[in-house]
């Protein structure tokens, strides 16, 4: 069948695209807005980013953010790896329903539930709140993405490359750290990503586990942005979509790079 | 490597993700229908009874006395949580119902473009969910506020007389949560729908069918797995959604997820939050259940 | 049954270690078994393979001939029975310490890796020094012809060049068994009948033991010493290719190789004879291992079938064994044609023979009349 778009395919399409990003554009284009009101327009200006500099708590609180979400991602790509090879290479094992269970439960489970569940676990054992609770409850909710981006491709990947290394005298760990590994790489460097993202941009789970001395980023833009609109806030939000944007569109040239030098992307 | 040799790393692959999840995820439930059963109690922590072991058999006895069902009494009693956990379902049914009308179109026409566009296309999608959900969000108010873009663009078009109230409105929590889970239902039904063998489609125009009879009796049935695995994404996290409604709804009555929060942020009241949160799971069980299923089928199957 | 092999000299070359009962076998396999819920994939099989054979298992899909591979590899655990190697049962060692290698169908060449390094990989998980790795490597290249690839990846090779590599690394740790799983499946007709030869060649010149699967007959009949034939999990019969061609020992066998013409019938009072037959009385040379009486099957292979034009010709012995037919369709494939005959009684057969001559000179044409007979010695009776 040819491959075309009809008319209705296209348009659904633009507008689908253009629903997506409009809002994001507009953002960015009034952090450029000399005027503080948004209703005037005051000519471009790039005095709000200016400001950014000497807001303290603002940058102490994407810090906390960033260093938080660098370990959580970090612990939960390994956690996640573990229980998706365990998912997919290991068959029936006892318990593997509950675990299961547990996996999945998370991706969807509403976020204020999980976050006071947590928040109650350190009470109930007396720890205090802070930093690496924030990290292990970041951990717990990130997992779960990884398992599911990681076990995807490990479904798909060739076995018959595990049993080729283990003929040839690889046990299993050095099966999976010589040939498994190398090549879901893409997966787990995607999935390490999407940890980093969630973990970034989460307000709700935070406000339940984090503590004094932590407050992350999400955080402190929620409680200005209760207050209502502000053009620092706007300046904020365009650089870390900034960031992002070119972050993402890095990765997936990198990746289009690897494939392009020889290793499939597929196997 | 169907080894049913349990050496000791396979037990650690297994043991350590496993462990970490019940001490993490299902050690905390315990504890939230724990709490549910205590009463509020001006301490440090706020709650009662607390479980001290050190007070022995005595003590554990008495923990159990302490417990009761009456926070659950009060929220049948009262009707603002019915009302609260009603509004949230249909709040996130109608969402859903939204994005699939919305999403099912965008992801077909994904997957009919040309296939090196493919992998652009789904950049394209992901993005915005890259970015800060709060952001995007944020971004909403900009827009919908009195005085913001989209009013300045109805009274120019002389759409209206006056500019519209779009904030603190359920108008406004409806597009935010559209506007937010637009990926999560997206990508299932892209996933599915891609992986629809085009031959089945040549098969029917051979036989006769046109293009959108085709589609109705072939394409449709064939992306269920896609449909049901995007509304439950979509749905079941919405339910308890608190940042969209908090920042774009209005205060009349509030989403479970915002009730919660006020609860216990606001009246400091942890068992009643506690009792909230249970009967929420206890609300989303059979979608929640469905979806793992669903899932773990999906899994299976190598997708 | 006859033991004919002895006097007919079955065996290919000069080699034939199952007939010496003083030599013990290096692989031996004892009742295994493979279950897979209530299916049986591999039932009970018993077989002893010996050190310098290169052995074939053949058989439809299903037989369990690749179930039994991956259960010597040490992939599938087996449900019952023991697999010994020079005498140690197998059972308790991982497939990562088998001195055992297995060349897969889809070669499972590692994608990131260079050809070098594929090959190297098994050499290196024993630990030897870099230098005597680089060395086996590029000695295994030369062996198979792939000196100036070594620095390729894998998708950068044909088809026939991935299978070289597969081959290589399966052979550099110089393992006791190498295990081919339907090695030529993806190669070409030209490139397949090349690389048997090859293939043998290194065999007999390292002087290992190869085991290889395949469903297609004429590559175990090339390749192959002895071919054990199977049918759902089972051994029907182990022997080499010329014994099981011309001595097979079940109509099951007879017709799984090759094609065969089947007549039934009962075992005449001489036990020379079968009589009954949809040819009337058919003679056959060697006494037949059956009471007078009994039901079995003459076998004629359709090579072994003369075809005289015109009717019945003189002679009282010729009239058994032979049979009035009409040519109903005729197959040129080349080299040889393949003859579809209807007997005046109604009876389907098929006959072939070389074209020595040129195809005009042939001599019978559609719908001709012809007498078919076949030799004595050419009959097999099979009891089952």
């Amino acid at each position: 069948m040819m491959r075309r778009l009809s008319a209705f395919n296209l348009a659904a399409l633009c507008a689908g695209l253009a629903f997506l990003y409009l809002p994001i554009v507009i953002l960015i284009v009034y952090s450029f807005n000399a005027s503080r009101l948004v209703a005037v327009w005051g000519g471009w200006s790039t005095h709000w980013y200016a400001e950014l500099i000497n807001d303290t708590p603002l940058l102490a609180a994407a810090f906390v953010s960033l260093r938080v979400a660098a370990i959580a991602a970090s612990a939960a790509t390994v956690l996640g790896t573990l229980a998706a090879v365990a998912l997919t290479r290991f068959g029936r094992f006892r318990g593997r329903l509950s675990f299961a269970s547990m996996i999945y439960a998370p991706l969807v489970m509403p976020e204020v539930i999980t976050g006071l569940s947590m928040l109650l676990l350190f009470v109930a054992v007396s720890i205090d709140r802070g930093f690496w609770t924030l990290v292990v409850a970041h951990t717990t909710m990130a997992m779960c993405f990884v398992t599911v981006i990681v076990q995807s491709r490990l479904v798909d990947f060739d076995v018959s490359l595990e049993e080729a290394a283990m003929d040839l005298g690889a046990p299993p760990a050095r099966t999976f750290l010589s040939v498994t590994l190398p090549l879901i790489l893409p997966a787990v460097a995607a999935s390490w990503m999407l940890a980093f993202a969630l973990s970034l941009d989460d307000l709700v789970i935070a406000s339940f586990t984090t503590g004094p001395g932590a407050t992350t980023l999400p955080i402190r833009i929620y409680s200005e942005v209760r207050l209502g609109v502000s053009p620092e806030m706007n300046a904020v939000c365009s650089l870390m979509v900034g960031v992002v944007g070119v972050a993402v569109i890095a990765a997936s040239l990198l990746t289009k790079l690897g494939a392009a030098r020889g290793a499939p992307a597929r196997v | 490597m169907k080894s049913t040799q349990r050496s000791w790393l396979a037990k650690l692959v297994v043991g350590v993700p496993y462990a970490w999840l019940i001490a993490f995820f299902f050690v905390p439930f315990l504890i939230v229908v724990k709490i549910s059963l205590s009463q509020t109690a001006i301490a440090q922590p706020p709650y009662t009874p607390v479980l001290d072991l050190s007070a022995g058999w005595g003590g554990i006895v008495g923990f159990f006395a302490g417990l009761s069902f009456d926070n659950y009494v009060f929220l049948g009693s009262d009707p603002l949580y019915v009302l609260s956990y009603g509004k949230s379902v249909e709040i996130a049914a109608l969402s859903t119902a939204m994005l699939l009308v919305i999403g099912y179109p965008i992801a077909y026409a994904m997957t009919r473009a040309p296939r090196r566009l493919q992998p652009v296309l789904l950049l394209l999608v992901i993005l915005p969910f890259w970015t800060a959900f709060l952001i995007r969000i944020y971004a909403w108010i900009n827009i919908l506020q009195h005085d913001g873009p989209l009013n300045q663009l109805l009274l120019a078009l002389h759409l209206v007389g006056e500019p519209p109230v779009w904030l603190s409105t359920n108008t406004a929590v409806y597009i935010g949560i559209v506007y937010s889970y637009l990926p999560f239902m997206v990508l299932p039904l892209y996933a599915t729908l891609e992986k629809l063998d085009e031959s089945l489609l040549e098969a029917a125009a051979d036989l006769g069918c046109p293009r959108w009879r085709a589609f109705w009796l072939v394409t449709l049935p064939l992306s269920a797995p896609g449909v049901v695995a995007g509304a439950l994404l979509c749905f079941i996290p919405a339910v308890g959604e608190f940042v969209i409604p908090d920042l774009l709804g209005g205060s009349r009555t509030a989403m479970i997820g915002q009730t919660i929060w006020t609860e216990f942020f606001a009246n400091k009241d942890w068992p009643t939050a506690s009792a909230v949160a249970v009967v929420l799971v206890c609300l989303l069980v059979t979608p929640i259940v469905v979806f793992q299923h669903q899932t773990m089928r999906s899994a299976e199957q190598g997708r | 049954m006859q033991d004919v092999s002895a006097d007919r000299g079955f065996a290919k070359r000069d080699f034939a270690p199952w007939r010496d009962p003083t030599l013990k076998s290096l692989l031996r396999i004892e009742g295994l078994s493979k279950r897979f819920g209530a299916e049986a994939a591999v039932d009970g099989l018993s077989l002893d393979i010996y050190q310098g054979e290169f052995f074939a298992l053949l058989g439809p899909s299903g037989c369990g001939k690749t179930t039994l591979l991956r259960m010597i590899a040490g992939f599938e655990r087996p449900t019952a029975g023991r697999i010994l190697l020079d005498g140690v049962d197998l059972a308790p060692v991982p497939p990562y310490r088998r001195p055992v290698n297995m060349m897969f169908q889809n070669y499972a060449l590692f994608p990131h890796l260079t050809v070098e390094a594929n090959i190297a990989f098994g050499l290196r998980q024993e630990g030897l020094p870099r230098v005597q790795i680089a060395a086996r490597v590029a000695d295994m290249l030369a062996l198979v012809k792939l000196e100036n690839l070594g620095r390729r990846k894998p998708h950068q090779l044909s088809g026939g060049q991935r299978q070289r590599v597969a081959l290589a690394r399966s052979l550099v740790k110089h393992p006791r068994v190498l295990l081919l799983d339907e090695p030529m499946a993806a190669l070409d007709k030209k490139l397949r009948s090349e690389t048997q030869f090859e293939l043998m060649e290194l065999q007999r010149r390292l002087g290992l033991t190869f085991i290889i699967v395949t469903h297609d007959q004429s590559e175990a009949m090339t390749l192959a010493d002895r071919i054990a034939v199977m049918d759902r999990g089972r051994l029907i019969q182990v022997a080499p290719p010329a014994e099981i061609y011309e001595r097979p020992n079940s109509r099951w066998v007879a017709d799984f190789i090759g094609d065969v013409n089947l007549f039934e019938g009962r075992v005449g009072g001489d036990r020379l004879s079968v009589e009954g037959t949809a040819l009337g009385r058919l003679r056959v040379a060697d006494a037949i291992d059956a009471a007078p009486g009994a039901t079995v099957w003459v076998a004629v292979r359709p090579e072994k079938l003369v075809i005289t034009p015109g009717a019945a010709p003189n002679g009282q012995r010729d009239a058994d064994n032979g049979a009035g037919a009409t040519l109903v369709d005729i197959a040129y494939l080349g080299d040889l044609s393949v003859y579809r005959l209807r007997t005046d009684g109604g009876v389907p057969l098929q006959a072939r023979s070389a074209n020595t001559g040129r195809v005009g000179a042939r001599g019978i044409g559609f719908n001709d009349k012809v007498w078919l007979s076949f030799p004595p010695e050419a009959a097999v009776v099979l009891t089952r």
